[in-house]
């Protein structure tokens, strides 16, 4: 693999230490991950800033862990006007007025298994911040926990982030790359009825943008979700293994692109693939469903089965 | 639906009076503060989910049920239920709850479909959102307009 500033290799010793356990030792790259134990005990710790993604962008102010700071998928991360994220300035000022440097140690977490949270790691990413890391359990394991929650929005004093290009290319597919990539494996991790095409329309319910259903020809149906135990957590390597490389068929090594609808689920799968799983070349399709599905000419596959390749690509 | 001019009721007029008021972020805190306020379920409804009809395309559960006299000038009660940690979703029923709540049906088939538009959200919350309240204004009037068919075949 190629070692751009963007891959997330192990660079200079991280200000704070890694978490050390069992579970997450079996992992690719298990210093990606902090329990809620872990962020409990380090909470207020120099260098370290927490920070809440949600789908519900007004969850965090029902209450958040202490200290963490909000960013918002749709309002901070998107560009407001072409759809794309925002540009290297953009993040430094967004950053640095979150009282987060280059070098700080970000834990993210929120809602739904940690859903959006994983689409902002995601993000982060594509910057290439070091070190970032998940809250195993997200949300609401914090809240199952019964540990403390604020409504208290902390006011950090901001700090300088430099500007960075956004590295797109090794973690990011576009529609063209995936037309590409016809013959390596796709995961479509949306639900069972979106990626057989089913639709459940009804009188007087709302368009879900999309012209087309189905799903891109020879992707493999593995619902995000089966990557989270009940308790939100991620699951064991062993079984992610038999979920990715078992029934799904991925092969250590293999070049992956994961695509759902807008690109936030397949922020999920992306991470269990690349941090947990540890395959090297994992893109996420972010344009996803709503783009494929409304494109012209891209081939598509209805039902249950992964479908054939395209003539055009055999 | 009714062919009658669409017009916003004078209480779901204030309340987007108010939205449009205030600034983007102060609207969000708006919200909020109408996710704090939705109704209970009550006691009758509360233990029995069977009575209530799911809004799918709401991203978050939420439920709601009317209760319907015979005839079209009288009161309709509107019912919801949403969890706490959906406040968004709480918020947009809690706003057709304070706005709809016990107007009649004539008023309510007469509200504009494009309402979750009027409160001015469309930058900060994202249109799938947006269009999860609007699903609930279709459900509202749909039950309505299926209550008064039924009426007018048993008749």
């Amino acid at each position: 693999m190629i070692d751009g500033p963007c891959t997330l290799q192990k660079g200079p010793a991280m200000p704070i230490a890694a978490e050390q356990n069992e579970k997450f030792a079996a992992y690719a790259n298990p210093d990606r991950l902090v329990s809620t134990q872990w962020l409990a005990d380090n909470l207020g710790t120099d260098g370290l800033v927490v920070v809440e993604s949600d789908e519900d962008i007004l969850l965090y102010e029902t209450g958040h862990i202490p200290s963490a700071v909000k960013i918002d998928w749709h309002t901070d991360l998107n560009d407001p006007d072409t759809r794309d994220y925002v540009d290297g300035e953009g993040f430094a000022a967004l950053l640095g007025s979150k009282g987060i440097s280059r070098d700080t140690t970000v834990v993210l977490y929120g809602d739904k298994s940690n859903w959006w949270a994983a689409y902002a790691l995601w993000v982060f990413t594509l910057f290439g911040h070091e070190d970032v890391r998940l809250l195993d359990g997200g949300r609401d394991k914090w809240i199952a926990e019964g540990r403390e929650l604020t409504t208290e929005v902390p006011q950090p004093a901001p700090v300088d982030y430099p500007v960075i290009e956004r590295h797109d290319a090794p973690i990011r597919a576009f529609l063209s790359d995936v037309l590409d990539h016809f013959g390596k494996p796709l995961v479509d991790v949306r639900s069972p009825e979106e990626y057989s095409g089913q639709r459940t329309t009804m009188p007087a319910y709302p368009e879900e943008g999309a012209l087309r259903g189905g799903h891109i020809p020879t992707a493999a149906s593995v619902p995000w979700a089966r990557a989270a135990a009940e308790d939100g957590t991620f699951r064991t390597r062993d079984e992610l293994e038999a979920i990715y490389l078992g029934e799904a068929g991925l092969q250590p090594g293999d070049d992956v692109v994961a695509y759902c609808r807008i690109g936030e689920r397949s922020s999920h799968t992306w991470f269990v693939l690349k941090h947990l799983l540890g395959f090297d070349t994992v893109r996420n399709y972010d344009g996803s469903w709503t783009e494929w599905g409304n494109a012209v000419r891209v081939p598509i596959v209805k039902g249950d089965q992964p479908g054939q390749l395209p003539a055009s690509a055999r | 639906m009714s062919a009658s001019p669409q017009t916003i009721p004078a209480p779901l007029a204030e309340i987007i009076d108010d939205f449009q008021a205030v600034t983007e972020a102060e609207r969000l805190q708006l919200l909020l503060e109408f996710s704090r306020e939705l109704p209970e379920l009550p006691e009758r409804f509360a233990g029995h989910p069977e009575l209530l009809e799911q809004v799918v395309e709401c991203q978050s559960p939420l439920f709601l049920t009317l209760e319907l006299g015979d005839d079209p000038d009288q009161d309709v009660q509107i019912y919801f239920s949403a969890p706490p940690e959906a406040p968004t979703t709480r918020g947009f029923a809690s706003v057709l709850h304070e706005g709809l709540n016990g107007l009649p049906a004539q008023q309510i088939l007469a509200v504009p479909d494009d309402i979750a538009e009027h409160l001015g959200l469309t930058r900060a919350i994202t249109p799938l959102r947006i269009r999860g309240m609007s699903a609930m204004l279709f459900r509202i009037k749909r039950l309505i307009s299926e209550a008064r068919q039924l009426r007018a075949a048993s008749a």
